[in-house]
This record gives structure tokens, sequence and C-alpha cells, in this order.
């Protein structure tokens, strides 16, 4: 039994850092496992031809933010702001940016 | 007394400081442990992403041509194909059949895209687990959607794409071809756009360039750039990561401000009181600096390990709202985990050190002073 509060500090920080060895541990281990899962996302996009993840669903070019092009978010008027939040989460692709 | 100690005696006197007063450094810890948090889930999150993105997304068209039409756009002819087959060094050109589906019942957005190989049988569909779940649809149902002419056509669901696929499945239709044209409306000779296989690598870049020039009224999008998308996207530039760091700096500002203004006048006696005992002032900055880390450092510790199991076991559950939007249909994902050494030792520096700094700087101001007049205030 630890007698000293510093005892009681080592011992803490001993377990936060055994802690971050198990949270390494357990993301090698997966990413290990993670081949079957990946590759099946991979042949899917290669068969259907995707271009984009699936990230958001409720504008268009944030559903395809690679597919965009650069008056996608204010396409519905010339005077319509962005209004999707999706829209104010995420850069345009550097693609766009750098044209 | 041994250098080690030394450091054990000032460790117990500094736990038990930091006890007198534990209501104050528990709401403390809790509120830091929090920032940590929510910065270590943001840096797991877009960083599982990116790897995801990169490895999934290498099978993606080479070359995707689009046709822009008064800054929209457009569905390009398929005359276009035989033009780009003519450019040396071009392997295959496809057309791309896709578009979007909105549907009134549920509110959701579906991707529909033409059937690839093997291509389904006419009248019969694919779909992911988010159409699934919104249409309470399951293989062997009819589900009726409503086509370009307004009336319903019903197709059959023969497949629904697996719960590990929902990265980039969830929302996805897949449809035979010449139902997707009928569907949508797209007339024979069309495509939505078109896809090309170069055969060296290489040359990618050099193709684009006469695509440009050849049909001044297309744009070629290059796998290359669809994977940097993913790698940008979540820039700290974005909007999600430019609200959260700002918080963040925020939160550490006032904590910094806090600990460099509001050194309390009971923390200013107790160091009177120690200098008079005899403690020196190397002493009483480095019991100041022990307090410093062990709060930084349960906080460092638990925000950390707490975003590890927010991101990876709960889904990042916390940024459904921000990610799903307006959208009714949000993707189930799990992320393969990823810790990048480097990162997690940048999140160190920059939140328990600027605090342990924050700490012993009025400390230091405070330990200098003459005990006898600290004790006098």
């Amino acid at each position: 039994m630890p007698g000293r509060k510093s005892d009681i500090f080592f011992i803490v920080v001993a377990l936060g850092a055994a802690a971050f060895g198990l949270m390494m541990a357990h993301a090698h281990h997966r990413n290990g496992n993670a081949g079957s899962g990946l590759k099946e996302k991979a042949m899917l996009v290669e068969r259907l031809e995707l271009t984009d993840l699936c990230l958001f669903s409720d504008a268009r070019y944030a559903r395809h933010p690679s597919m965009a092009d650069l008056h996608s978010a204010f396409q519905d008027s010339p005077m319509a702001m962005e209004h999707f939040p999706s829209g104010t989460v995420i850069l345009p692709p550097p693609h766009l940016r750098l044209r | 007394m041994s250098l080690l100690e030394r450091h054990r005696n000032i460790i117990d006197f500094a736990l038990s400081s930091l006890g007198r007063r534990w209501k104050k450094n528990i709401a403390l810890t809790l509120v830091y442990a929090f920032t940590v948090f929510t910065l270590a889930s943001v840096i797991f999150f877009t960083e599982a992403v990116k790897r995801e993105a990169r490895a999934v997304l290498q099978g993606a068209p080479e070359i995707v041509v689009q046709r822009l039409m008064a800054g929209r756009h457009d569905l390009i002819p398929a005359v276009y194909i035989d033009t780009l087959k003519k450019i040396t060094g071009v392997g295959q050109v496809k057309g791309r059949l896709w578009g979007y589906y909105y549907e009134p019942s549920t509110g959701a957005n579906y991707t529909v895209v033409a059937s690839g190989n093997p291509p389904l049988e006419p009248g019969t569909i694919a779909v992911g687990q988010g159409v699934s779940r919104t249409l309470h649809a399951a293989e062997g149902d009819l589900i009726p959607l409503k086509g370009a002419d307004g009336a319903y056509v019903s197709f059959e669901v023969t497949r629904v794409f697996s719960h590990a696929s929902e990265l980039v499945s969830a929302d996805l239709i897949e449809m035979p071809a010449g139902d997707l044209r009928a569907f949508f409306g797209i007339p024979e000779g069309f495509y939505t756009d078109l896809t090309l296989k170069v055969r060296n690598e290489k040359e990618l870049v050099v193709v684009a360039d006469k695509i440009r020039r050849l049909l001044p009224d297309t744009r070629p999008i290059l796998r290359d750039e669809i994977l940097r998308t993913y790698d940008s996207l979540f820039d700290w530039r974005s909007g999600l990561l430019l609200v959260i760091f700002a918080g963040a700096v925020a939160a550490f500002i006032i904590f910094a401000w806090d600990k460099a203004t509001s050194l309390s006048m009971e923390e200013r006696r107790e160091m009177g009181v120690l200098k008079a005992v005899g403690w020196e002032t190397s002493e009483v900055i480095a019991m100041k600096s022990w307090e410093g880390v062990i709060i930084s450092l349960t906080a460092f510790f638990g925000g950390t390990l707490f975003a590890y199991v927010h991101v990876f076991f709960s889904s990042a559950l916390l940024f459904e709202p921000v990610l799903k939007g307006w959208a009714v249909l949000y993707p189930r994902f799990q992320l393969v985990p990823h810790i990048d050494p480097y990162q997690v030792l940048a999140l160190f520096f920059l939140t328990v050190v600027p605090y342990t700094v924050a700490t012993v700087i009025p400390s230091w101001n405070a330990a200098t002073v003459d005990p006898d007049s600290i004790m006098r205030l």
C-alpha cells in the first residue's frame, strides 16, 4: 500500500502511461486487422468509380467535395449565401483554390 | 537528502496544497481535460479520415472529365469520348452516369450511380446502409422512387451494402445504367461525366493539359487532386478546426490569465509562511510547478484517453450534429484508429507546457517578495 501522497501520484502517472501504451497497442492491432474492411471499400470505389467519402449528405458540394466547382455553394441565385452547415465545416479542394 | 527525496517531499506538499482547494482544482482539471479532449478528438478524427480516404480512394478514376456550362456542371456529350481517345497515352475512356435523388418522404438525399461490373438486372437496385435505414428497406423489398417524369417507379432491393463500407456507400443507390437514364431523363448520347485511364501515370498532368486545350468547356480532375482534397478538407483553416482551435486557445488564455493575475491571497500567504519557515525560493517555485504538472498531466491523460474512446469506439458521437448538418442520412462508420506520436507530442507541448509556465510565472513573482510583507497583506 502506498504510504505517501507522492506514491499515489507516481502510480497515477504510471497508470496513465500504461493506458497510453494500451491505446497505441490497440490502434496498432486495429490497423493490422483493418485490411479486409479497407479492401471492401476500395473494391466498391473501383467498381462503381466513386470519387468521394460519404461524410456529409446535405449539400452536393459537401457530398462530393472533389467534384465541386467554385460556384457550387452559391448556385441557387447570385445573391444566395452559403447556408449548409457542412459547407462551413470543410474547405474547398486545393485544386479549386490554387486555380 | 537526495534530489528525488526532496522532490517527493515537495510533491507530497503540493498534493496537500491542491487538496485544500479541492473544489476549485477539480473544476479546473475538468475544464482543462475537456479542452484537451476536444482538441485530441479533432486530431484523431481528422487524421483517421485522411488516412482512410488515402487508402480507399486509391481506386478512384485516374482522371474525371466534367463539362461546365455557365459555371455549372453539365451533362457531357458522348462524342467527347472519341476526341479524348485520340489523345496520345489515353488507354480507356468511359462515360459515368450518376446523380442525386431527394426522397420527399424522408427528406434524405441519395447518390444514384450506374451499376458497375457485373451489372444489376433491370428493375433492381443495391442500396447503402443509410438508404436502408431511412427507407426501412431490406433485401427483397420493393422501393418506389419518383422519376424525372413525376411517376413512381418501383425497384427491387437485391443487395444492401455492408456496414463496413458505410464510409463510401451509406447514401448510395446502385441502379442499372438503362434504368438510371430513364429515371433521371438523361438522353442517350450524354453522360454525367467521363473517366479516363492513362497508360503511363507520369503522363497524367500532360494528358490533363491536352484535355483542357482540346475541349475548353471541360475540366479534368486528377486522382491525385481527389486524394489531396481529403488531405486538406480538414485543414486548420476549415470552419470546424478553426472554431475548435479558437475555442481551445481562448480557454488556455483564460487559464493563463487566471493563473497570472489571480494567485489567491491564501496562496500568497501560504508561500510567505513557507519562506518564513525556511523554504528557499527555488523550492517554493518547484512546489508550484509540481502543482501545475499534476493538474495538467491529469487533464492531458484523461482528455486524450477519453478522446480516443470517443472517436474510435463511439464513432465520434459528439461531432455527429456538426457533421450531419441538415442531412437526414448520416453514415455510421467505424474509423480505423491511427495515433501519430508526433501529434500526441505536439498536443502535450501545446497543453501541458503553457499551463505549467503560466503557473510558475506568478509564483516566481510572489516567491521573490519578502515573506514578512506577504504575510502582512
